[in-house]
C-alpha cells in the first residue's frame, strides 16, 4: 500500500468520525471543535490533491475565520449541555433514515455509473492548484465575478451591521 | 486516487450534514451541518478539477482550473452567508432567549 493510500484513508476516517462527532455532541461547543477537525482533514485532502491555494485558504477562511466567529457567538450566548433543546427520538429516527436511504441511493447510482469508471483524480501532481496559476487566470477571465464579489462582501457587512444593531 | 473514493466521501459527508440539520433543534448546530454540506461539495469540486485536467491532452495544461475558481467563489459566499445567518441567529436569542428553532413557527397562523 502507498503512501498515498495511506493518507487518503487516514484523512477520510478522520473526516467521517469529525463529521459525526458534530451531529452526536452534546456540548455545542464541542461540535464546533469537531467541524475544525472537518475542515483540517478537507484542507488535507486539497494538499494530496496538490491543490495548496484552496487548501491555505481553506484553513485560514473556515477554521481561522468562520470557526472562530461561530465560538464567539456561541460563548456570548453561553449555552451547554443542560440548555440544549432535544427532538424526541422518533423524529431523530426518521431523520437517520431519511439520510441513510438518500446516501444508499445516490451511492448505487455512482457505482452503476459508466462514465467515470476507470478514471482517476491524480494526486501529488499537477500545477493547476497553484497560486500563480490560479491568481492569473482570476484575474483575466474571472475578474468580474471576482469584482462582484466584493459588492457582496459589503452588502453582507452593512446587513450583518443592521440586522444586529440593538434598536 | 480513483474518483469514485472522492464522490463516495463527499456524499457521506453531505448525508452526514442532511441528517444533522433533520435531527438537531439548535439553530447554530444546523447552521454548521450547512457549512459541512457546503464543504462537502468543495472537496468533490476540487477531485473533478483534477481529473479532468488528468484526461486533458498535454498541450492545454489550464483545463479543469474553473473548478478550483468555483470553490473559491462558494467560499467567499459561505463566508458572506455565515455573517447574515449570524447576525439573524443573535437577533433572535435577543428576542426569545433561546436558539431553538421550534420557537420560529411564530409565522404560523
Amino acid at each position: 500500500m502507498a503512501i498515498t493510500e495511506i493518507i487518503f484513508w487516514f484523512l477520510s476516517a478522520l473526516a467521517v468520525i469529525s463529521a459525526i462527532m458534530v451531529v452526536l455532541s452534546k456540548s455545542p461547543v464541542h461540535s464546533v471543535l469537531w467541524l475544525i477537525a472537518v475542515f483540517f482533514a478537507i484542507s488535507g485532502h486539497y494538499v494530496l490533491l496538490n491543490a495548496q491555494f484552496i487548501a491555505i485558504v481553506n484553513i485560514i477562511v473556515y477554521a481561522g475565520a468562520i470557526m472562530v466567529l461561530f465560538l464567539f457567538v456561541l460563548m456570548l450566548m453561553n449555552l451547554n449541555k443542560e440548555t440544549e433543546p432535544q427532538k424526541n427520538l422518533w423524529m431523530k429516527l426518521t431523520g437517520v433514515v431519511s439520510g441513510g436511504c438518500l446516501l444508499i441511493i445516490l451511492i448505487s447510482l455512482v457505482r452503476q455509473a459508466t462514465e467515470i469508471k476507470g478514471k482517476i483524480a491524480v494526486t501529488k501532481t499537477g500545477d493547476i492548484g497553484l497560486i500563480k496559476v490560479l491568481g492569473k487566470e482570476l484575474f483575466s477571465s474571472y475578474v468580474v465575478p471576482f469584482e462582484i464579489s466584493s459588492v457582496l462582501f459589503l452588502s453582507a457587512m452593512i446587513g450583518a451591521v443592521v440586522i444586529g444593531k440593538k434598536d | 486516487m480513483p474518483i469514485q473514493y472522492y464522490i463516495i466521501l463527499a456524499l457521506v459527508l453531505f448525508c452526514i450534514g442532511i441528517i444533522g440539520v433533520l435531527i438537531r433543534r439548535n439553530a447554530i448546530i444546523i447552521f454548521m451541518c450547512i457549512e459541512l454540506m457546503l464543504n462537502a461539495a468543495n472537496l468533490l469540486l476540487v477531485a473533478f478539477s483534477k481529473m479532468h485536467n488528468a484526461a486533458a491532452t498535454a498541450n492545454n495544461t489550464n483545463v479543469g482550473i474553473e473548478g478550483q475558481l468555483f470553490v473559491f467563489f462558494i467560499m467567499v459566499v459561505a463566508a458572506a452567508e455565515v455573517s447574515i445567518g449570524l447576525a439573524i441567529i443573535v437577533m433572535m436569542f435577543r428576542n426569545v432567549h433561546s436558539i431553538d428553532i421550534n420557537f420560529l413557527n411564530r409565522l404560523k397562523n
